[in-house]
């Protein structure tokens, strides 16, 4: 396993010029050239991208509940492989996450598996109903310490409920991460409503049943001076409505999952529904939208929205399969894929949206920092000129509902440190 | 042809005059005393039905019984599939049972796609009409039933209620058809669209805009919202059926505004062209999309898309399992009784 002083040699920290990174007792001991790798595990890195680790704000990780989709152990296995040193595990199992009890265990969960750090989210509503609060407070004070509240999977639809949610987490610094999902809009919805849906006779999910919670939202956020953020934004029109809110100083945030940064519903038309997903594939133009709004900072983050589902969830029709996708193991490869390898963003605005934004959002202390010396050492080391298919038989999660298998993506993930601890080495879990 | 009929936008122009011709010929079987050929003997077909559908069934299963193929009905009620069989074990059940094609009735868009590309099965896949995706022979029994009509005088054009022509060999070239009611919802119409465009015919779709899809104006089509102002332009009127309980998702405020502006009663039809024919898929809401004295009428083929039906589905059926035999190639009806009496 680990040692405890290993030595980064000739990395390109946050894409920038090779540097020596020392690790010493789980923190960043020097940042240099030339240092002394006396005593230290080295590792070579020339070539390669030295970046924080990453932090995701939105991941399934079905335990308790679904340990037949995928455990603590299993996901946060498949989040160090994906580079990844600290997740939010979203609040939709069974039981829900919306008592201190429920989001400790999970948090407890997560120190033993050792791998990455688990941060629960609370649900908002009690069993994401949407009608009564949960105790937020409880899961805030709990040693879990929740900050980051979502019914995700569902909507809190209830305006008055919203307002509520909104203004509450304001005593612990807390923040509401919406689900942006009219539900009249969106019954019985299979994808993207639009020329495809109509095509295939599938029932259409519009962009406007996001759009309208989302300006709701915003509106809402501003007039009781709260936070907001927005979880997997899809649309070109809920881009435009995060720019407005923004540049009126309004406290909201957003996401962008990578699916949504490169796959669109024309997918849909084989019909297979590991290209099932909620919010569904979009269009090119929202495709190109999103990834401007992640470029210019609209969008502050990516989250992977990792949704774990069994064989027999997706080898079905499509109607009746789960909706959702795994992507921690692929996220940093179709970011590199959509939006560094196109120019949209260096290595350094990467490490921002995958790892400074996403920690600052979820209030996470000890993750997000810049790697200098008396910084924790939670880093993520990226060899960006790898090249090679996708394969779900190799996935260190529990499923393997990719939509990307076989497709060409490049960069791995080569190493990833939590405190200093190895947890992939070599591009394999240590 | 193809292995599988999945959508009518898969077949060509020449595919889709080859089926047609086809079932001219599987026609002329049916005139015969004996109405049985030996062409699938020995191959078994499997109806696989997870929706009710007795007509559909029926007629697919004339068709391959005509054709001398085993038959074999599995309707998802009282069996596995209402026990929580997935559509996976039910189509490796029926793979190892040794079905030569399925034909398959699903009430989720995309069923029939799933099950042909998903190696599930080995055997031709027919789509008796997916969710609110399509029905391929319900649209080729449509364009055959309006060749027939339209295009099946001697000199190419319409018969003018004198009996059904021949249309052998034609296509629907400039021929008007409008088609009217719960697009959003119809199956019927989505394949009716593929191909009559492929036949060269004209459509209009004509409903109220909330049983209209979003993105139909990028289909190969007209759309309209005034039923009176097509109808002196149509050499075919579909009626398709609209569910009554619509209304309680308000896609439109009652029965009778419904009726109103989108029935087809006696003063509507008298606005049509003389030639022109009135049509509908089944089962009919009389009184509601169409008015019993339109649906009676001269000009109604809606009886003889039932028996076209079988027509088409048997000439489906022997393309795409019986080989490429041309249709002038089918056994005379001597060797069929013969065949029958041997076997």
């Amino acid at each position: 396993m680990s040692t405890d002083k290993t030595l980064i040699r000739g990395a390109k920290v946050l894409g920038g010029d090779q540097q020596d990174v020392l690790i010493e007792n789980g923190t960043v001991a020097a940042v240099g050239t030339g240092l002394d790798p006396e005593g230290a595990t080295v590792v070579e890195a020339a070539g390669q991208v030295l970046l924080p680790g990453l932090v995701d704000l939105h991941t399934h990780l079905r335990e308790p509940g679904r340990e037949d989709s995928e455990t603590v152990l299993t996901g946060t296995r498949a989040a160090a492989v994906g580079g990844f040193t600290a997740v939010h595990a979203m609040a939709n199992t069974f039981p829900v996450a919306d008592t201190a009890g429920v989001v400790e265990q999970v948090w407890r969960l997560g120190k033993e598996s050792g791998y990455c750090d688990v941060q629960p989210v609370g649900a908002v509503t009690v069993g994401l109903e949407g009608k009564q609060l949960a105790e937020l407070g409880a899961m805030a004070d709990s040693a879990a310490g929740v900050r980051v509240f979502s019914d995700d999977g569902k909507c809190v639809d209830d305006a008055v409920i919203m307002r509520r949610a909104l203004e509450y987490v304001k005593a612990f610094d807390g923040v509401v991460a919406q689900h942006a999902q009219e539900p009249r809009l969106t019954e019985g919805a299979q994808m993207n409503e639009g020329p495809v849906s109509g095509e295939l006779g599938l029932r259409g999910w519009p962009a406007v049943a996001e759009e309208s919670i989302i300006a709701r939202d915003v509106l809402l956020a501003a007039h009781v001076g709260s936070r907001v953020h927005i979880c997997h934004l899809s649309t070109a029109g809920s881009v435009e409505i995060v720019r407005w809110a923004k540049s009126k100083g309004w406290n909201v945030t957003a996401e962008v999952t990578p699916h949504h940064l490169l796959l669109t519903d024309e997918l849909v038309r084989s019909y297979d529904p590991v290209y099932k997903v909620n919010p569904p594939l979009r269009t090119e133009a929202d495709v190109r939208a999103l990834r401007e709004a992640l470029a210019d900072g609209t969008i502050d983050c990516v989250a992977t929205d990792h949704a774990p589902h069994p064989s027999e969830d997706k080898d079905c029709e499509w109607a009746v399969a789960a909706m959702g996708m795994v992507g921690l193991e692929t996220a940093l490869s179709v970011v590199q894929h959509t939006m560094v390898d196109t120019g949209l963003l260096d290595w350094a605005a990467v490490a921002d949206r995958m790892s400074f934004r996403p920690a600052l959002i979820g209030r996470l202390s000890g993750h997000g920092r810049p790697v200098s010396t008396g910084e924790p050492a939670n880093l993520t080391l990226v060899d960006p000129d790898y090249r090679g298919a996708v394969d779900p038989a190799g996935f260190a999660s529990r499923s393997r509902n990719t939509p990307y298998a076989g497709l060409e993506l490049p960069g791995r993930v080569t190493a990833t440190f939590l405190r200093g601890k190895a947890t992939v080495l070599d591009g394999k879990l240590v | 042809m193809k292995r599988h009929l999945i959508s009518a936008a898969d077949l060509t122009r020449d595919d889709a005059i080859l089926i047609l011709d086809t079932a001219e010929e599987m026609a002329r079987v049916a005139d015969r005393p004996i109405k049985k050929l030996p062409t699938l003997r020995g191959r078994t077909v499997v109806n696989l039905f997870f929706e009710d559908s007795t007509r559909t069934r029926i007629s697919f299963e004339a068709a391959a019984k005509r054709l001398s193929a085993d038959v074999i009905n599995f309707s998802a009620k009282g069996s596995s599939v209402s026990k929580g069989e997935s559509l996976k074990d039910t189509a490796l059940t029926l793979e190892a049972m040794g079905a030569d094609a399925v034909v398959i009735r699903h009430h989720a868009s995309g069923a029939p796609h799933r099950l042909a590309n998903s190696g599930w099965i080995g055997g031709s896949v027919v789509n008796a009409g997916d969710g609110t995706h399509e029905h391929p022979t319900q649209a080729l029994l449509d364009a055959f039933t309006m060749r027939r009509h339209l295009a099946g005088a001697a000199d190419g054009g319409p018969v003018h209620h004198r009996g059904p022509g021949d249309g052998t060999g034609r296509d629907l070239e400039g021929r008007r058809v409008t088609i009217v009611g719960d697009v959003l919802h119809s199956r019927v119409a989505r394949s009716n669209v593929h191909l009559l465009g492929t036949l060269g015919a004209h459509v209009t779709l004509v409903a109220p805009p909330t049983l209209l899809p979003i993105g139909i104006e990028n289909w190969p089509c007209e759309v309209s919202y005034d039923l009176d102002a097509v109808l002196a332009k149509s050499d075919a009127v579909m009626m398709l059926r609209v569910q009554r309980e619509r209304m309680n998702a308000a896609f439109f405020p009652t029965e009778r505004e419904y009726s109103r502006r989108y029935g087809l009663d006696a003063a509507r039809m008298a606005a049509l062209p003389e030639h022109a024919i009135v049509m509908h898929p089944g089962p009919m809401n009389r009184g509601m999309e169409i008015a019993a004295e339109v649906a009676d009428s001269v000009r109604s083929t809606i009886v003889e898309q039932v028996s076209n039906g079988v027509s088409v589905r048997m000439a489906v059926m022997y393309l795409l399992l019986g080989g490429a035999a041309p249709p002038a190639e089918l056994p005379a009806a001597a060797t069929a009784r013969t065949e029958e009496k041997n076997s």
